[in-house]
């Protein structure tokens, strides 16, 4: 019983849950969406500031939630600062997969950072944990709305 | 085996005044077939019976026999099976009308649950309001008592407003007779707060609003399962319900009308049932129940809400309420020993509901960890998200009691909590 909780709890979760990064709004931010989660009523904002070349330059979250939702935000913005769209893109499907599929193919999203990848298997314990799943990928639902110019999703 | 029989209680034996002197809680759990499953290998602690209840033999066992022996539409066929199914069917609404000592079963009409009662009310209602008139709600409303009248007042130009609560849980009756005025149609308000226990003082938002000459209606899903109430004693203009909180099926709850009231309203639904003559230029409708229960209704399930009313019958309102009240008051206890956490909703008078925060826990990882120890809590806004506003919070997590659960599952939760405070303390 532990084992999978310690599996799905992992300190690093528990350090990015208790000490969120980027916890904060980006005044100049181009783009910002609003992600809700209906079934417990979180809710978080996702601000990214693009250049004329696409590149991330800055990326921040505000919001309230569980461990997992704040853990997923905290980390999504610490890799996605100084990215392309496309790579960002590129890790939203490949993080999208490995919290849903045991088999994921995750080649696309390690070509463009595999670093990134192996920091989110922290997260993958999800997978185990189904209804858990929309709090891990809120931020990531959120952050592609934005970049799409969607203002608000939901991950209904 | 009398399946024709129509079932009505004598009149001696309302609710609550037959209740067992002991009440025998292992006894009781005898009758849950689910409550000997076992959870991630650990016995289930069910205590999510705000949101449904489980189910007893004696429900389970009556749909299944009506299938088996006297399924067929009612009301429509001069068939045996159409008798007989029609008889049990009417017979359920009589039980329910008993159960809530309803003048008449004809002040019972059969929805699909609370959340159906309370659309349908609100639907026809727009038949009863002027632009500007008002509708007073509370801040403590299931999001199923909030949204039918925005609704309404989108439609039909009202106004709504809301009665807040305060620091505790507990109804502002000041606040509440600053809003009552002339211009007051309607009064919806919960018996018992979903999200916070609290237990309205109905009586008296009733008898007030009916002195500013506004009628009321009582979302009464959290009161019926668990304390005895009587609508006339209320008086409660309107009281809406469901069964799969009350220990039967889903898909069925009830509107309790008084009967010239429900007689003033419009059709809600038209087609099969609720019609007197219908010719290609005009019809006509029958008079309450059946004016609101258009097409075939849920027949099955209106037989097995009849058997969950036996069954608490059975055991008796006064029992059930005593029994909850002790889990209240030692789950409480348990809980507040817990360092961090913190209780939300203290109201003087309060049904078996804990809503709780745990420092460091968001109330979903508080549900995810105590599921692994066979505990199912509710964790989220509970359909109640003004309430959540009003004390600042996007989530709780909560306990709800039912008549089966026990002292020894509280320990249960109080230890599994100790877990979670090991992983966020």
């Amino acid at each position: 019983m532990l084992d999978e909780l310690r599996e799905l709890y992992q300190e690093v979760i528990l350090d990015h849950g208790k000490n969120p990064r980027n916890l904060r709004r980006i005044g100049d931010a181009n783009h910002h969406a609003q992600g809700n989660n209906p079934m417990c009523g979180d809710t978080l904002s996702v601000y990214l500031l693009t250049n004329g070349q696409n590149l991330i330059e800055d990326v921040s979250f505000i919001g309230k939630g569980c461990a997992i939702s704040m853990a997923s935000a905290s980390m999504m913005t610490e890799i996605l600062k100084g990215k392309t769209v496309e790579e960002a893109e590129t890790l939203f499907h490949g993080f999208h997969d490995l919290c849903t599929k045991d088999d994921a193919d995750l080649s696309e999203a390690e070509a463009t950072d595999a670093d990134a990848v192996e920091r989110l298997q922290v997260l993958s314990g999800v997978r185990t944990f189904p209804v858990r799943v929309k709090c891990a990928t809120l931020a990531w639902h959120t952050m592609d709305a934005a970049l799409k110019g969607d203002a608000e999703i939901s991950t209904e | 085996m009398s399946l024709l029989k129509t079932p009505t209680l004598p009149n001696d034996s309302r609710p609550g005044d037959n209740s067992i002197a002991a009440f025998d809680v292992e006894r009781v759990r005898e009758d849950f077939p689910i409550l000997k499953r076992e959870v991630y290998g650990r016995p289930l602690v069910y205590l999510d019976n705000g949101a449904s209840a489980q189910k007893p033999r004696q429900v389970i066992d009556a749909m299944t026999r009506v299938m088996e022996e006297s399924y067929s539409n009612v009301h429509r066929g001069v068939h045996r099976l159409s008798q007989e199914a029609t008889d049990l069917f009417e017979g359920a609404r009589e039980r329910v009308a008993a159960f809530v000592n309803a003048g008449s079963p004809d002040e019972i009409i059969f929805t699909r649950g609370a959340t159906e009662a309370i659309n349908m009310l609100a639907a026809c209602f727009a038949s009863q309001v002027q632009p500007g008139d008002e509708i007073i709600i509370s801040e403590m409303e299931h999001h199923s008592n909030i949204v039918p009248w925005q609704f309404l007042r989108d439609r039909s130009g009202i106004v709504l407003k809301a009665v807040p609560i305060d620091d505790d849980g507990n109804f502002d009756m000041d606040a509440y007779r600053g809003l009552l005025s002339p211009r007051t149609k309607l009064v919806a308000v919960t018996h018992i707060s979903n999200a916070l226990g609290s237990i309205t003082p109905l009586k008296q938002i009733i008898q007030e609003a009916h002195a500013a000459g506004a009628q009321v209606m009582v979302d009464g899903c959290q009161a019926l399962p668990h304390m005895r109430v009587d609508v006339r004693e209320l008086d409660a203009d309107y009281y809406a319900f469901s069964s799969h909180k009350m220990y039967g099926p889903t898909g069925i709850g009830a509107l309790y009308g008084k009967k010239d009231l429900l007689n003033r309203l419009p059709p809600y639904q038209g087609g099969g049932d609720m019609i007197a003559t219908v010719t290609l230029e005009k019809s006509t409708f029958k008079a309450a129940p059946h004016r609101f229960e258009a097409g075939t209704p849920a027949i099955i399930e209106a037989v097995g809400f009849g058997a969950a009313v036996d069954y608490l019958n059975s055991i008796g309102m006064n029992a059930i309420a005593a029994h909850e009240e002790g889990l209240l008051a030692y789950a409480t206890r348990k809980l507040e020993a817990i360092e961090g956490l913190q209780i939300i909703g203290k109201a003087k008078e309060k049904a078996g509901i804990i809503s709780f925060v745990l420092e460091g826990a968001h109330a979903h990882d508080i549900g995810t960890i105590v599921d692994r120890s066979g505990v199912a809590l509710r964790a989220g806004h509970h359909c109640a998200q003004p309430v959540m506003d009003r004390f600042g919070l996007s989530a709780t997590a909560r306990v709800s009691f039912g008549l089966y659960n026990t002292p020894a599952e509280v320990d249960v939760l109080a230890e599994a909590l100790q877990t979670v405070r090991d992983f966020f303390g």
